[in-house]
């Protein structure tokens, strides 16, 4: 575990220090640096087919396996060049490494959370919320409806490439409907902000079913939404 | 139908969407007709209907297409109607940079302008594909003529070289849209077919000619 979450956190740098011998892992300091992958595509908890006919099991597998595994291995390309930077000193190519990471980086945050908040019918998946998050939505939109009817509306106005979001202002401790460009993590909207649901709204998200009809996929991915889990994550941060 | 500088043409209050300068198959099997009846029939439908709703009663009716689009864009701070203008025009200038049995080098003028400005047609070509598989999200590759000059440029979402002030020569649209049916996530397989079968450089070249004469009359005035 400890191994694990080394690896997966800590820069490099400390791996090296602290020497591959004697973490067992019988490499050269060379091999341990350019062997080390920092991120790997997260599984699914559903099968690709299991959110039809909301969505497709073609998208499904596409966007993970093609397009979040993309953002993943360029992500952790631009990481490996940051690390050279930083090791050198080079602040330029570190600088310039930043719009990588944040469009690699972001990608691979928002779809790790996107994979989340999609669940099958059977599972739960469209159910609304109960508990504090439901009587929240209540408080703040009105109603669930309303809320939809809003995100569907942004999600629809959306210029080019982007994700909708249902955030929580944990600051203001009130909830948020937000869109964000390209693969901008919610945060860069408000660093006090948390995504509880998040909808893509790429094209690819739902070309291959909806073609150019957006609203279309907006009005029926509502069933597969994992609202349980949206839930929980309330909870946690609004504690 | 849509834009006119000569003083005696009236501009007509709506615009209209103008087809491709083929039939929607011509460009199989690289493009297919399926892309062209949503990208054309759909997408560019919907920009040309939603820019004559947004501007019907304004302003801005009766307005040259480029006019509005200038006009929307302003100085970045974009109207609602820069989307939709920009983009109607982007895709009538799409279509015209493409031809069945396209591809290849081009020639003449334009061959050598390349080969001055880039060092050689397979920079120019490597360049071009990489401007185009970068962009981030969505948006379009150009060339351009700027200052008598070639380059290449990208743009985000609508925006293109005209709020520039700069001609643009050459674009491929690099929205998911636009290649989506037909290559999925595999945009740089979309890149390479269209360089090497699609791109008209008759096209283009004449684009540059055009470019070239507003250059001397402007420098001439």
């Amino acid at each position: 575990m400890a191994m694990r979450s080394l690896l997966s956190r800590k820069t490099l740098t400390s791996v090296l220090l602290s020497g591959p011998k004697s973490m067992g892992l019988g490499l050269t300091a060379a091999q341990s640096h350019r062997s080390l992958q920092t991120f790997t595509l997260p599984d699914l908890s559903y099968d690709y087919g299991a959110l039809e006919p909301a969505i497709s099991g073609e998208i499904m597998l596409l966007h993970h396996q093609k397009h979040h595994q993309t953002y993943i291995t360029n992500y952790n390309k631009a990481l490996e060049q940051l690390h050279d930077a930083m090791e050198k000193g080079d602040s330029s190519t570190v600088v310039k490494l930043q719009s990588a990471i944040k469009f690699n980086g972001g990608g691979h945050v928002n779809h790790s959370i996107f994979w989340k908040n999609l669940t099958p019918i059977r599972e739960g998946g469209g159910e609304p919320p109960k508990g504090s998050l439901g009587w929240a939505i209540d408080t703040h939109f009105g109603s669930l409806e309303a809320l939809i009817h809003k995100m569907n509306a942004e999600g629809a106005a959306l210029q080019g490439s982007g994700w909708v979001w249902l955030g929580l202002d944990k600051e203001l401790k009130r909830l948020v409907v937000e869109t964000t460009a390209n693969q901008d993590p919610l945060v860069t909207k408000g660093p006090s902000l948390v995504p509880l649901v998040g909808i893509d709204v790429w094209e690819h998200a739902y070309y291959l079913q909806y073609k150019n009809v957006r609203p279309d996929y907006l009005k029926n991915i509502w069933k597969v939404i994992n609202w349980k889990y949206a839930s929980e994550v309330y909870e946690k941060e609004s504690s | 139908m849509d834009s006119s500088s000569t003083g005696s043409a009236k501009i007509p209050l709506k615009f209209e969407l103008k087809p491709p300068p083929y039939p929607l198959n011509a460009l199989e099997p690289v493009m297919s007709e399926r892309t062209l009846e949503f990208h054309w029939g759909k997408h560019h439908r919907t920009y040309v209907d939603n820019l004559n709703k947004q501007i019907s009663g304004t302003n801005l009716e009766g307005k040259s297409l480029e006019d509005v689009i200038v006009a929307s864009y302003n100085n970045g701070d974009t109207l609602p109607t820069f989307n939709n203008a920009a983009q109607v025009w982007n895709h009538d200038f799409f279509w015209e940079c493409m031809k069945p049995g396209g591809g290849g080098v081009p020639l003449g003028d334009l061959y050598h302008m390349i080969d001055r400005d880039f060092g050689s047609f397979q920079n120019f070509s490597d360049q071009f594909k990489k401007a185009a598989a970068t962009q981030f999200g969505s948006g379009w590759a150009w060339l351009i003529y700027e200052n008598e000059k070639l380059k290449i440029a990208q743009s985000p979402n609508a925006v293109n070289p005209l709020v520039w002030n700069t001609v643009p020569l050459l674009t491929i649209d690099v929205w998911e849209h636009a290649y989506y049916l037909d290559y999925q996530n595999r945009r740089p397989d979309y890149i390479s077919v269209f360089m090497d079968q699609l791109v008209s450089w008759d096209a283009v070249s004449s684009k540059l000619e055009q470019a070239k004469k507003s250059n001397a009359a402007e420098k001439n005035a």
